[in-house]
């Protein structure tokens, strides 16, 4: 063994520990934001009419998910540029996480919109709602409250994809565990905490999420 | 267009060399993560408590922790305690210890649809607890686990190119050593890219293949 604890060095950096933390999680949030913008649009085509939208929304599900993100992350820093697209780390990373969580997040819609009741549109067309109307007033809170709980486990989910961050120098937690261990050699303590410090954030999102659902109770 | 052949084929050992490491690192840890998340998934559902609470520690750990960071983790602390262990072992230890925690989460939620009937009726005809096991749950559990788990090898597919951060030369690191002679970036990383969705392509098929075959008629 001879290896004895200590957290001196941990405890020195807490601060950029948590800036890592609070960049992760801001990360995370920018990325669900335009991801659900983007899985909103891919939900309302994959269940549309149009034969060329379903196709679209169908073959962008089927890419994203079967790409590993570390490819896509590395693929939008270090190849755009090929094309004369430059994006800084941050924006990036972002762009790749949007688009990422863009694919499960169709996935996720799509679903919530099956689950809206029929009866339900019918309703809204009986007291004269336009398509548009039904779709904003009638089959959007519908859904988006059952797809809450899918769509706060897409959230921690992305939390923890922004450790992928550290593989294009975006100062997260990872990266900042990973420089403690590089220059202190505190190994252990180093992972331990940044570890405790995901489980602990996604706890905290959860029991949020949970929160959040009892507050608005199912239809 | 013609550069980016000239030098795929020249670097296409290589690039089979990575395949080849990217597939066996995927079926190693899907195998030894699928065992140890039945044992999980079963020490979850029926453990006595300290066997239960040991295993949902075990998963809640796993899976609150990112596997970057498994990996990292795995890499850089088996040394302080003196064990030396490759890049390859450590990286295919972290896919392993996620892989068993997710995998043992899908057991537990299957095993807890059977009905309590099921293992009444077997106890009622003499069965042990590992002949109910093996007998009467897990044929009926392992049915309703086929489609998470085939989502879950991809995932696992997926997270192999994590293993090129400590250095395993997989078809991702291989692709960025490839990347770092020639510079064709988007080239070789569309590739990269193309080769991952075929595999995961074929795993989704084989697995709706192997679905509609163990599928009630």
């Amino acid at each position: 063994m001879g290896y004895t604890l200590n957290f001196a060095v941990v405890w020195a950096n807490l601060p950029k520990l948590l800036g890592g933390l609070l960049l992760g999680l801001e990360l995370a949030l920018a990325s669900l934001a335009i991801g659900t913008l983007i899985g909103l649009v891919g939900g309302f085509l994959s269940v549309g009419a149009s034969r060329a939208g379903r196709l679209l929304a169908g073959t962008y599900v089927a890419v994203v998910r079967n790409t590993p993100i570390l490819v896509i992350v590395l693929m939008l820093y270090f190849a755009l540029p090929d094309l004369g697209i430059q994006l800084e780390k941050v924006p990036s990373f972002i762009t790749a996480l949007s688009l990422y969580s863009g694919a499960y997040l169709t996935e996720v819609f799509r679903a919530g919109l099956i689950g809206v009741p029929k009866g339900l549109i019918e309703a809204g067309k009986a007291i004269g709602l336009t398509r548009f109307g039904i779709a904003l007033h009638v089959i959007m809170p519908v859904m988006l409250r059952n797809v809450l709980p899918a769509l706060g486990s897409t959230f921690i989910s992305l939390f923890k994809d922004t450790s992928i961050a550290a593989a294009i120098a975006v100062p997260e937690l990872t990266f900042q565990a990973r420089r403690i261990n590089v220059e202190s050699f505190r190994v252990v303590e180093a992972w331990s905490v940044a570890s405790a410090f995901y489980i602990a954030t996604c706890f905290v999102i959860a029991s949020a999420l949970r929160g959040l659902e009892r507050r608005f109770p199912k239809f | 267009m013609d550069d980016f052949l000239s030098e795929a084929w020249a670097a296409r050992d290589v690039i089979v060399g990575g395949l080849v490491q990217t597939l066996s690192i995927s079926a190693v840890s899907i195998l030894l993560g699928t065992l140890l998340g039945l044992m999980v998934g079963v020490c979850l559902v029926y453990g006595a408590w300290p066997l239960r609470l040991t295993a949902r520690a075990y998963s809640d750990i796993m899976r609150g922790t990112p596997v970057l960071v498994l990996v990292l983790a795995a890499f850089y602390m088996p040394s302080v305690v003196g064990l030396r262990l490759a890049p390859f072992s450590a990286g295919v230890l972290a896919l392993t210890l996620f892989c068993g925690a997710h995998i043992g989460e899908l057991v537990r939620g299957a095993l807890q649809t059977i009905p309590r009937g099921q293992t009444e009726a077997a106890k009622a005809i003499g069965l042990t607890f590992l002949g109910v096991l093996t007998y009467v749950l897990l044929p009926q559990a392992l049915r309703g686990l086929l489609p998470p788990w085939i989502n879950t090898c991809v995932e696992m597919v997926k997270a192999s190119t994590l293993l090129s951060v400590i250095g395993v030369g997989e078809l991702l690191l291989r692709t960025q050593e490839i990347i770092g002679r020639n510079f064709l970036t988007l080239q070789f990383y569309l590739l990269a890219g193309g080769l991952y969705l075929v595999i995961n392509f074929a795993i989704e098929q084989a697995g709706k293949a192997l679905e509609r075959r163990v599928a009630f008629r």
